[in-house]
């Protein structure tokens, strides 16, 4: 190769000594040096030299011809989903355009599209649609920022996009989050394969290929799990008798048994975990008799009241059932270990050792020597574990309820994680109820765990408050958290009922100044943002515009 | 949608803001929020008032119809043109959800402002029809005579700089520093020829550009100077050739050729910025006659280019071509429709004819850097084997059976490389996610560096995807 010339494309000559190998010589020294080829020395020299340079040059130039080509890549797997239809395609590479740091902060009257995107992913997603392949990169590198993207980011962008990403080092990532970096696990009745795959896989292969088993066939996962279990890897162990926990069952149970006695503590204390959540299961019995030795009914009073007896030990029986002997520093060994049983208890015991009360009498029952707390605590995390909506509603008290303590006596965290157990419908009542007396500072968390998007009553709720907060004369985004929220999760059919809080009221003589500006501000905001958000759903609906 | 004028597409409007921050102010404008009594109208006119932060919304009014590219009107008090409110308008428009909604009559403000364009309009169709008599037509031939006869002695004076150059030898260029080039380019914008300025300044460029630069360095002396001679004896050669001359020189030329009607396909637009000047060019192809013609549009600092043409549509329209042989600059004249899109692509070659057509036009314009070709079924693919060992290459999809080469077996596949800037910028991507590794046809041009794809469309249905 002489010259720069495009690279790998071949000049029409190539032997040494070219013309135009000679001309590059002579010109790089000069005609006062050296005598261009063929030609006198001389004021005319490097006239010359330039013409025969030139011919050179168009010459080379008009001859280049193609190189041979390096190896074709393979070809990306094919995607089978329908393609999005033209407005949600354009509307996707709009809300791809407004990169994160563009945005100007929660101020403003405009949407921040990249908060909408994981909503318009999950829409997309829900419809099965196949992601544009242009657009991919975009996609790919938004979800790059954002670790909490990549999972709806994944899904949509589909097989071509870890295609992509081994071609370019900066979407590793999708390689890494992707199972198997894009390789197609078998399907589950594909015995063959599945077993080959189990025994022959990476890691995350497995892990992938057990959950996918274990939706298909909860037995058929767990037989393949014992296959090998002796011989996995203590933290290996670990993860695959954690994905037991989705389609956990009364089957299941023989092998968490037998896991009790396993050689790692994680291990044990895991099994146990999920042996527990089986109320029918022999350790839940046994759980249960420990309990209920610890805790009992006094009617020697005039009010019958709970007294509690903490346990003076932890045997080696407690042990294996997973009671951890330890406590954390802070707190006392007794009532570390009296926490560990109630947790563990079938929450239907209580019933019957309470006289036939109700979780909601239960409840309400006092509770002698400063106990309330700590069992409490423990029928809440009981209550969550078991997913026992009985309990989490009697636990939960009236959303309404003033006094702080409430029959749960427990901390916004574990409301937040009882309304889990609670029906969708329920759940928005409930935090509704509690915006209602309660305000908005508290709420934040509670709204997290609501489903979207908001149910009407819980949406005027949250809107009634925002709009008490504005006449009580302070800033909006004292309330940004949940009026980003707000903008997510309100049903876009509440954007008519909010135009008439986008104006700006008159000042009232005790508000911060300019207050109602930024609150109108704020509205508009939530109302366009609203709009938006019913466009996208028609554009993925694939409705045609009005 | 089948309203006459089709609504545009976010890429599009966006591609008309003047900077960076119009196009987030924009982007942000582009929600129904702000807007209120937003319209727009069959023969193209959009409108809308946006709350800004006085009591008064302001009024915008975009005519997207008109041939010499969209025009904006708004009563903000932004210099930036177009302004974020037109952005936003045209965006909200261009998102078609029901935001902008068709409308007969425009609101009284906007009809008076299309009124007095129409009237301007009218008023300079008249003056142009009578135009002619106007102007001196012995004035302008000395000034002619007057310019060239600078640009000729710039060319001479720029001859012997070569002549000195080759004297001493390169390898002192490198040493000599960008100063004396600079030094000489002053002098050829003195001697108005700004195509020589350019030249001369690229030259100043080469010496640190890294390794091969004398080479470099001595192919573009070697065309710098076949321009100078071709100016000086411009009277010895064919017609179109010295038309070539004269334009590569700089010399205003103007579109002079026989109106060609076609239905012309828009098949790239980009720009190219430098701190005065943006160009933009668009390429056409007439999807009946087969020709493919290069519109340049130009926008001073802080705005865009006027003209904006959505890549995958097709108008009907007149397009007059600029003289000069290998020359596919033209100017567009008559629309006689707005632009639809169009099922149409662009008849495509193999990546040797590709080559092949860039070396005959070179034959006809030797200073050409590239030429434009469509090529059809290539797979863009990485070549590890390339110089900066992430290089990329366009390789045909197919065996290329049909031009057996003695040096090689008959059945290798042959590839064009993809020109290292192109090969690091985001189009490139998008250009291998759309292929995934199977052939798609990509639009760009073909040249001496290597292939810059410009378009590309998936083997199947499928439009238009800009890589530019």
């Amino acid at each position: 190769m002489n010259g720069p010339s495009a690279a790998g494309a071949t000049p029409t000559s190539t032997t040494t000594g070219d013309p135009w190998e000679e001309l590059v010589t002579v010109a790089l020294l000069g005609t006062d040096r050296r005598t261009p080829p063929g030609h006198s020395t001389g004021a005319d020299a490097p006239t010359a030299l330039l013409d025969a340079a030139a011919v050179q040059t168009v010459r080379r130039r008009a001859g280049l011809r193609p190189a041979p080509a390096a190896a074709l890549p393979a070809r990306a797997a094919d995607d089978p989903r329908p393609p999005l239809p033209a407005p949600a395609r354009r509307r996707l590479a709009m809300l791809l355009t407004d990169r994160p740091g563009t945005g100007g902060g929660r101020r403003g009257t405009a949407p921040d599209l990249m908060e909408l995107l994981p909503q318009w992913l999950a829409g997309a997603n829900a419809k099965g649609y196949a992601a544009p392949p242009d657009l991919l990169p975009a996609l790919l590198d938004a979800a790059r920022g954002r670790t909490d993207l990549r999972p709806l980011a994944l899904t949509f962008a589909g097989p071509r996009a870890l295609w992509l990403a081994r071609l370019n080092p900066d979407w590793k990532f999708a390689l890494r989050a992707a199972p198997g970096g894009g390789t197609a696990l078998p399907a589950p009745e594909e015995g063959a394969d599945v077993q080959r795959l189990w025994e022959e896989g990476l890691f995350a292969e497995r892990v992938a290929l057990l959950a996918r088993v274990r939706a298909h066939s909860p037995d058929a996962a767990r037989d393949l799990l014992a296959t090998t279990w002796a011989a996995e890897r203590a933290e290996d162990r670990l993860m695959f008798l954690d994905s037991l926990r989705s389609g956990l069952g009364d089957a299941d149970e023989p092998f968490l048994e037998q896991a009790l006695s396993d050689r790692s503590r994680n291990v044990r204390a895991t099994a146990a975990e999920l042996l527990s959540a089986l109320p029918g299961s022999a350790l839940a019995a046994r759980m249960a008799s420990r309990a209920a030795s610890c805790v009992a009914v006094d009617r020697t009073q005039g009010a019958a009241t709970i007294t509690v007896e903490a346990p003076h030990e932890c045997d080696a029986g407690m042990e294996r059932d997973g009671v951890a002997a330890k406590p954390p520093t802070g707190r006392g060994e007794r009532s570390w270990w009296l926490g560990q049983l109630v947790e563990a208890a079938p929450l239907g015991c209580w019933t019957a050792r309470f006289g036939g009360r109700t979780p909601e009498e239960i409840v309400t029952l006092p509770v002698a020597d400063d106990w309330q707390r700590e069992l409490h605590a423990a029928w809440c995390r009981a209550a969550v574990r078991q997913r026992d909506a009985v309990w989490s509603r009697a636990l939960l008290g009236a959303p309404a309820s003033p006094d702080a303590g409430g029959p749960g006596a427990v901390s916004l965290s574990e409301r937040a994680k009882l309304l889990g157990a609670l029906p969708d419908g329920e759940r928005a009542e409930w935090v509704a109820g509690f915006i209602a007396t309660r305000g908005l500072s508290e709420a934040f968390q509670l709204l997290g765990v609501c489903a979207q998007p908001w149910a009407e009553a819980l949406g005027r709720a949250v809107v009634d408050a925002l709009n008490i907060a504005r006449d009580a004369g302070s800033y909006p985004w004292s309330f940004s958290g949940v009026m980003g929220l707000a903008e997510r999760c309100l049903d876009p059919a509440e954007a008519s009922r909010l135009e008439g809080l986008t104006a700006t009221p008159d000042e009232p003589e005790d508000a911060a100044p300019g207050a109602g500006g930024y609150w109108s501000e704020a509205f508009q905001r939530l109302v366009s943002t609203l709009r938006l958000r019913q466009a996208m759903r028609d554009e993925l609906r694939g409705a045609q515009a009005r | 949608m089948t309203q006459q004028g089709v609504r545009w597409t976010a890429d599009q409007v966006l591609a008309l803001a003047p900077d960076a921050p119009s196009r987030k102010a924009g982007s942000k404008l582009g929600v129904a929020g702000p807007w209120s009594e937003a319209g727009s109208s069959g023969e193209g006119m959009v409108w809308g008032l946006c709350k800004g932060s006085g009591s008064k919304p302001y009024q915008t009014v975009v005519d997207v119809a008109d041939a010499a590219g969209p025009a904006y009107k708004c009563s903000c008090p932004s210099r930036k043109f177009p302004c974020k409110h037109a952005l936003g308008l045209l965006l909200l428009w261009a998102g078609a959800d029901g935001s902008v909604p068709d409308a007969q009559t425009l609101p009284d403000w906007a009809e008076q402002w299309a009124e007095g364009r129409r009237k301007r309009a009218q008023t300079k169709r008249e003056t142009d029809a009578a135009g002619g008599a106007a102007a001196d037509p012995e004035a302008a031939r000395r000034r002619a005579e007057r310019r060239a006869e600078r640009v000729t002695a710039g060319a001479s004076e720029l001859e012997q700089r070569l002549a000195d150059l080759l004297r001493g030898g390169l390898a002192s260029a490198e040493q000599a520093g960008y100063g004396m080039w600079e030094e000489t380019a002053a002098r050829m914008v003195d001697a108005q020829a700004p195509g020589l300025a350019a030249r001369v300044r690229e030259l100043g460029s080469i010496p640190a550009s890294g390794p091969g630069w004398p080479v470099r360095l001595l192919e573009e002396c070697a065309l710098l100077h076949l321009l100078d001679s071709g100016w000086l004896r411009r009277d010895l050669l064919p017609a179109g050739l010295s038309a070539t001359v004269r334009s590569r020189v700089g010399l205003p030329s103007s579109a002079e050729g026989r109106p060609t009607r076609d239905r012309w396909l828009v098949l790239a637009q980009y720009d190219q910025a430098d701190s005065r000047l943006t160009t933009r060019r668009t390429w056409l192809y007439g999807t009946e006659a087969g020709h493919t013609a290069l519109l340049l549009s130009y926008g001073a600092a802080g705005r865009a280019p006027a003209l904006s043409l959505p890549v995958g549509l097709a108008l009907d329209a007149e397009l007059c071509a600029y003289a000069g042989d290998g020359q596919l600059r033209a100017d567009l004249g008559e629309q006689f429709t707005a632009p639809a899109p169009s099922p149409v692509r662009p008849k495509g070659a193999g990546v040797a004819e590709a080559a092949a057509r860039y070396g005959d036009a070179l034959g006809r314009d030797p200073w050409l850097e590239s030429w434009p070709v469509t090529l059809s079924r290539v797979i863009p693919t990485p070549d590890e084997a390339s110089g900066s060992g992430s290089g990329w290459q366009l390789a045909d999809a197919d065996d290329d059976l049909a031009r057996p080469h003695p040096a090689r077996p008959a059945s290798e596949r042959l590839a064009l490389p993809i020109t290292p800037q192109a090969a690091s910028s985001p189009g490139l991507w998008r250009l291998a996610a759309l292929s995934g590794g199977a052939p798609v046809t990509v639009f760009g041009e073909c040249g001496h560096r290597g292939f810059t794809p410009l378009t590309a469309w998936p083997e199947g249905p499928g439009e238009a995807v800009a890589l530019c």
